[in-house]
C-alpha cells in the first residue's frame, strides 16, 4: 500500500515544488518506487524543476478525463528508474479536478508505487484542498518569516478538518514541519525567527531544516532536483530530511552560523 | 553581530517581535477556527430576538464560546443603550 504525502504550505514561493522534487527524488534514490504529482493545474512547474518539461505529452487532467491512460502520462525520470512524474495540465484550471477523479488516479498509482508525493498549489482553495484530501502524511514547508508561519498554521487547520482522515475520524494526517531558506547567521543576529521559535508556534514535529543556499537556484536552472547535488548544503539537508521521513534519527546540520574571526566579529563584517 | 550591537538586548530584536506578533495572531485565528459552525448564525438570531424588545446595534452584542478542559462556556454580552 502506497503512502500518500502532500507537500503544502498555504503561502506561495516558500519551496513546495523544490521540496517535492527533492524529497521524491530522495525516496527514489533509496530504492522506493515514487511518483510525484503536480497538483498546480494551470501553473505547472514541477516538470521544469525535474528537467522533463520537453517530455510532457499527456497530463493529470487528460488521465482524469480518460483522454489518456496513466502509463501514457507518467514520465520516467532519466536519473533514477524508481522515479516518475505526473505533470499538471497547463491549459486547464483547478475546476478540472474532481474528488472521484483524483481518488481513481491515486488508487491506480497506489497499486504499483510505494510513495505518492502530491505537490500542492499555493493557497487554501480547491487545488490545495484536492492535493491534501487523501494524504496520509503532510510536509508543511515554512520559511522563518511571519506570513509563511501564519499561512502554515492555516493549512494545518485545513489538514485537521478537511482531509479525508479528518472527515472520517481516522488516524490524523501525520504532520511534518520543513523549515526552508533558513539563515543561521541572521538567526544569530536576532533578525530571523529561529527553529525553536517556529516549532513553538506551529507545534508540529520537525522533519528538517534546509539552509538558504545558492545551490537551490542553480539546481532549478539546470532542471536537476537539488538533492542530486551531493556537495551542496541544501542537497545534504534534504537527504537528512528523507532519512528522517523513513524513520531514521539524524542530527540537524547547517543550523549554526559559521564561526567568524575575532576581527570580523568586532567590526560586524559578514 | 558587531561590537556596536553587543549590548543591544536580544529581546528587542526584530525576530522576537515577529514571534510575539505571530503568537498573538495564530492563537486568535485558532480560536475562530475552533468555533462551531453554528455560532455566527446563532449570534445573528440572538441579536434579532433582542432587537424585538430593545433598540441596539449589531456590534453591541458579543457572543463568545470559550473552551476549557472540561466544559464550554457560552458568554453573551449585551451593551444596553443609555436611558434617555
Amino acid at each position: 500500500m502506497a503512502e500518500i504525502i502532500v507537500v503544502t504550505s498555504g503561502k506561495g514561493g516558500v519551496g513546495k515544488t523544490t521540496t517535492s522534487a527533492a524529497i521524491g527524488s530522495g525516496l527514489a534514490i533509496r530504492g522506493h518506487r515514487t511518483v510525484i504529482i503536480d497538483f498546480d493545474v494551470g501553473l505547472r512547474n514541477l516538470d521544469l524543476i525535474m528537467g522533463c518539461e520537453r517530455r510532457v505529452v499527456y497530463d493529470f487532467v487528460n488521465v482524469l478525463n480518460k483522454e489518456a491512460n496513466l502509463n501514457q502520462a507518467l514520465i520516467k525520470d532519466k536519473r533514477n528508474d524508481n522515479l516518475f512524474i505526473l505533470p499538471a495540465s497547463q491549459t486547464r484550471d483547478k475546476d478540472a479536478l474532481t474528488q472521484e477523479g483524483v481518488q481513481a488516479i491515486l488508487s491506480e498509482l497506489a497499486e504499483t508505487f510505494d510513495y505518492i508525493i502530491c505537490d500542492s498549489p499555493a493557497g487554501i482553495e480547491k487545488g490545495a484542498q484536492m492535493a491534501l484530501y487523501y494524504a496520509d502524511q503532510a510536509i508543511v514547508v515554512t520559511n522563518p518569516e511571519v506570513s509563511s508561519v501564519r499561512d502554515s498554521d492555516r493549512i494545518l487547520g485545513i489538514l485537521q478538518s478537511k482531509s479525508l482522515r479528518a472527515e472520517t475520524a481516522a488516524e490524523p494526517v501525520k504532520e511534518h514541519l520543513l523549515l526552508t531558506r533558513y539563515n543561521p547567521q541572521r538567526v544569530e543576529e536576532g533578525e530571523m525567527l529561529s527553529i525553536a521559535d517556529v516549532e513553538d508556534i506551529l507545534a508540529i514535529p520537525l522533519l528538517g531544516v534546509i539552509p538558504e543556499s545558492e545551490a537551490v537556484l542553480k539546481a532549478s536552472n539546470q532542471g536537476e532536483p537539488v538533492i542530486f547535488d551531493e556537495s551542496a548544503d541544501a542537497g545534504q539537508a534534504y537527504s537528512d530530511a528523507v532519512a528522517r521521513l523513513l524513520g531514521e534519527s539524524v542530527a540537524l546540520r547547517f543550523v549554526e552560523a559559521g564561526k567568524k574571526g575575532f576581527l570580523k566579529r568586532l567590526l560586524g563584517a559578514n | 553581530m558587531s561590537i556596536f550591537d553587543y549590548f543591544r538586548s536580544k529581546k528587542n530584536s526584530s525576530a522576537s517581535l515577529a514571534k510575539e506578533r505571530l503568537q498573538v495572531i495564530v492563537a486568535h485565528e485558532r480560536g475562530i477556527r475552533q468555533q462551531p459552525e453554528y455560532l455566527p448564525k446563532m449570534q445573528q438570531e440572538i441579536i434579532e430576538v433582542i432587537k424585538k424588545y430593545i433598540s441596539i446595534d449589531n456590534d453591541q452584542v458579543k457572543v463568545t464560546l470559550d473552551n476549557s478542559d472540561h466544559c464550554s462556556i457560552l458568554e453573551l454580552n449585551v451593551t444596553l443603550p443609555d436611558k434617555g
